[in-house]
Formats: C-alpha cells, sequence, structure tokens
C-alpha cells in the first residue's frame, strides 16, 4: 500500500516545493499571458516589421523542448554576463516557452471575430487600438478560454522543469525525498496528488468560466 | 449541479486509481538470485580450465573503464587492473574478456554466472557484503571537492554555511557534507555532468563527489581541479560471487603482489596522475 509516512516525514519538503511551484507557476502564468497578447497582437496588426517579429518568436520557441530553453537562462546567459539563480532562470525560460503557445491561441481567437467588428468599430469613431480593447479583445476572450486553460495545465506541469536547474520545485524535492527514502512508488504518487491539487481546480474553474460566459453573451 | 456531480466523481476515480497504483508497490521481488553454493574454489578452477578471465567493468566512467568511440577498446584503471589479474592468476595479462556492467547491472550478473568478477568502482559496504565477496580494497576513494583553479576554496575546512555546493542526486555524497558544514546550501542535479556544467556556469563554488570521478572531471578541463583532502572513505573493492573464497584469496594475492613489486603505484600514476597518498 501507499506508505503515509513518507507524506508526514517529508512533509516540510514537499510544502517547500509546493509552494515554490505555486510561485514559479503563478509568475508564468501572468507573465507568459501579457507577452502572449503582445506577441499575438503583433502578428496581426499589419504593420510588416512587426508581424515578422511575433513569427519569428512563436516559431522559434514554440519548436525547441522547454528544457532547452530553461537550459539556456541557466548555463547560457552566464556567459553573456547575467547569472539567473535555478528558480529564475526556470521561471523565465518557463514563461518564454508558455508565451509562444498563448500568443497562437489569442491570435486564433482574435482572427476568429468576424472582421465586420473591428470595421463597425472603427466607422463608429474609435482608434485601432480601442476597437481592441473594447469591441474584439473581449469577443476573444470567450473563444480563447479552452486553449488558454490547456496552455496554463500544461504550464503548471511543465514547471517541473525546474528540476533539472536546482530550480527548488515540487519535483526537485521529490527526487530529493526519493533518494533518501528509496519510496520510489509512494514519494512520486504523493507528488502527484500535489500537482492535481494545482491543476484540477485550474480544469474545473475554466469550464465554470466558460459556461458564465457563454450564458452573459 | 451536474456539473458539480461529474467533479466529484472524477475526484472518486482518482483515488481509486492512486490505490491501485499503491496496491502494486507492494508487490516487490526479492533480489538476491538464487546462490548456487558448492565448494568454494569451484569457480577458480573454472577460470584456469578456460584459460580466461572474464570481468565486468564499467563503460562510461573516465579513468576507470570508459570506452572510446573511436577506437572501441575500452581503457582505465579498472581494466589494467584485470589484466593484471589475469597476469597473476592466469600467467598472461592477454587472458581477459571485458563485459559491460553499471551500478545496476553488476550485482545480478555476478550472480548469474555472467562475469568471474567486477572491478567497477564500487565501494565497499556492509549492505553490499551480503550480496557479494569483496576483496581487499583496490582503490581508496573517497569523497572530495572540485573546484575552479584559484578558487579560494581548497579543502573542506573552507566551505561554510554561505557556500553552493553541487552534487548529483543520491543520498550518500550530500548527507555527508551537510553532516559536515551543517546549513550549507546544496544543488541536485541529475547527474555529474549536469552538475559539471552548473560548475562551469558559475552557478555553485564547488562541486562534490567521490575524488575518482572528480579526478576524471579535472582531466576533461584543466581549469578545474580536485582540493583538500578526501573528508570520506570510500573503499573499492573488487567483488566476486558470494562463497568464492578461492577465487578471493587469489585475487588479494594478486593485489599484494602487485603493491610489494611496485606496479600498483605505476597504474595509479598512470590514471590519477599522482601517486597513493598513504593513509
Amino acid at each position: 500500500m501507499l506508505d503515509f509516512s513518507i507524506l508526514i516525514e517529508y512533509f516540510p519538503d514537499y510544502m517547500e516545493g509546493f509552494l515554490n511551484t505555486i510561485q514559479a507557476s503563478l509568475i508564468a502564468l501572468v507573465g507568459s499571458f501579457i507577452l502572449g497578447t503582445i506577441i499575438a497582437v503583433f502578428r496581426i496588426t499589419g504593420i510588416k516589421p512587426l508581424q515578422w517579429l511575433g513569427t519569428a518568436y512563436v516559431e522559434f520557441i514554440r519548436n525547441i523542448p522547454i528544457l532547452i530553453v530553461v537550459l539556456f537562462f541557466y548555463l547560457g546567459l552566464p556567459s553573456l554576463g547575467a547569472r539567473l539563480d535555478g528558480f529564475q532562470a526556470g521561471t523565465l525560460g518557463l514563461t518564454v516557452y508558455t508565451s509562444a503557445f498563448i500568443a497562437e491561441a489569442i491570435r486564433a481567437g482574435i482572427l476568429s471575430v468576424p472582421k465586420g467588428q473591428m470595421e463597425a468599430a472603427r466607422s463608429s469613431g474609435m482608434s485601432y487600438i480601442q476597437s481592441m480593447l473594447h469591441v474584439i479583445l473581449p469577443q476573444a476572450i470567450k473563444l480563447v478560454i479552452p486553449p488558454l486553460s490547456n496552455q496554463f495545465i500544461n504550464l503548471i506541469k511543465n514547471s517541473s522543469v525546474l528540476t533539472i536547474v536546482a530550480g527548488l520545485d515540487l519535483m526537485y524535492f521529490a527526487d530529493s525525498i526519493n533518494g533518501d527514502s528509496y519510496a520510489t512508488v509512494s514519494t512520486y504518487i504523493f507528488t502527484g496528488m500535489f500537482y492535481l491539487i494545482l491543476t484540477l481546480p485550474m480544469s474545473y474553474g475554466s469550464h465554470v468560466l466558460e459556461r458564465r460566459l457563454a450564458k452573459s453573451s | 449541479m451536474s456539473n458539480k456531480k461529474r467533479f466529484s466523481l472524477l475526484l472518486v476515480c482518482m483515488m481509486a486509481l492512486v490505490m491501485v497504483l499503491g496496491a502494486c508497490s507492494t508487490t516487490k521481488t526479492n533480489p538476491s538470485g538464487g546462490s548456487a553454493e558448492s565448494n568454494t574454489a569451484a569457480q577458480l578452477d573454472q577460470i584456469k580450465q578456460r584459460g580466461k578471465l572474464i570481468v565486468g567493468v564499467k563503460y562510461d566512467t573516465k579513468l576507470f573503464g570508459l570506452k572510446d568511440p573511436g577506437s572501441g577498446k575500452v581503457e582505465g584503471f579498472d581494466v589494467d587492473m584485470a589484466h593484471a589479474l589475469a597476469k597473476s592468476i592466469l600467467g598472461d595479462e592477454s587472458k581477459v574478456e571485458l563485459k559491460e556492467v553499471t551500478s545496476k547491472t553488476r550485482i545480478p550478473m555476478l550472480n548469474n554466472g555472467d562475469v568471474d568478477m567486477v572491478i567497477a568502482t564500487m565501494t565497499i559496504t556492509d549492505a553490499r557484503k551480503k550480496e557479494v565477496d569483496f576483496s581487499d580494497v583496490y582503490f581508496q576513494a573517497g569523497q572530495s571537492l572540485l573546484v575552479k583553479k584559484g578558487s579560494p576554496i581548497q579543502g573542506i575546512e573552507d566551505v561554510t554555511a554561505d557556500t553552493t555546493i553541487l552534487a548529483a542526486k543520491g543520498a550518500t555524497s550530500i548527507d555527508n557534507i551537510e553532516e559536515k558544514v551543517p546549513g550549507v546550501k546544496v544543488l541536485e542535479f541529475d547527474n555529474y555532468q549536469d552538475a559539471f556544467n552548473a560548475l562551469k556556469a558559475g552557478q555553485g563554488e564547488a562541486l562534490t563527489t567521490d575524488d575518482a570521478i572528480l579526478y576524471g572531471m579535472a582531466a576533461q578541463d584543466p581549469n578545474y581541479e580536485v582540493v583538500g583532502k578526501p573528508f570520506t572513505d570510500e573503499p573499492y573493492g573488487i567483488a566476486v560471487k558470494k562463497g568464492q573464497t578461492g577465487l578471493v584469496e587469489a585475487i588479494n594475492k594478486g593485489l599484494t603482489d602487485m603493491k610489494a613489486d611496485g606496479s600498483y603505484d605505476e597504474l595509479y600514476k598512470k590514471w590519477i596522475g599522482k601517486a597513493p597518498e598513504s593513509k
């Protein structure tokens, strides 16, 4: 059976990792949402250099493994003169990596708002930015919630990448607990449950939000 | 409503899954292989009849047993040791067949009779003594520190609670340093190569593990050096199948002779780059 003494004995370690994982996920969630939205807008502005920049960013970042992105920030940056510790490098890598996927989700959402909406907003006197903020984005958000919540759930799970740069996240402590206790199965089952505590409410919340927004329209 | 119900159903399923997985973990297998107890010189006789020594060595450990991808040859301290023992037991140092072992496979392969002996950076521990028999110590390793040349850290006594130490996952070397320096910050990596990369990127001041492995890293990059005296004992032994005392005696005789005629020191110098410290 599951060895609950592992959970009790190593609870402080689990908690430290759990809190660090929450912190890294929250920072990366907010950061990647902002960065992703900016990149998405770049890609649809119609201003060529911005479009190219956005496309290059998305295609470059989303087509390499997150492991390499994180290792670059951890091992590569010091040779350029900036040193980030494991937590910072891991969280930054997570933010950058996820932002590419979020940019794509948001871009798809914006594009699926009928063109007439923008034309109507512009002809009633709004600027491009105003029409974007008040007419297009509010409609796009609804369409974007399911893919976005997918990305955020992935983000929480991907935060385990911090382990390879000793980022003191939940998975890092799980490996450490395993090395100490040799109770591999129990150690990782409890670890999985801690991740579920974060990801299940996320899925559930997105369903509720989706339904509520569908009603309000 | 139905949404809430579905959610709780999901939770119940999760719990069930956890229970099932938990139950699986109890079906443990007993790792101690079958031991065909016969007379204590059986293996030695078999080796002499066969006229060849079958030795398990590592193929991935620099300085001890490393396969050169170009030539396909396996070279290192452990390999030379195997040849020296073949000379001592069979009178011809070329009568050796090497087989690759890893930390995981070396004891099962020994117990299955796939190899006569294992020379694979194997520390003699009480737990392992229950599974296999060990020769005398053939290499005295100890936990030590690897630093960038010119580092203020010149030994364990320079490590303070403010020092960041890099290590590979796995309990003993981390426990040892935490015991020596309470409160020291240790960052753990998946393997030695990752930890060494972190050291090169300046993410910590020193890397710690067995000095034997550290010497291999220092040989890889001359900007790094092993400093200070080892602060733990990791005696490496040659392992044979449990009960084969005849073979253990033959190996020990070979080791004693090598130490007496100076060929051991020569071998040590060839791979480690300096004479063994007398303890």
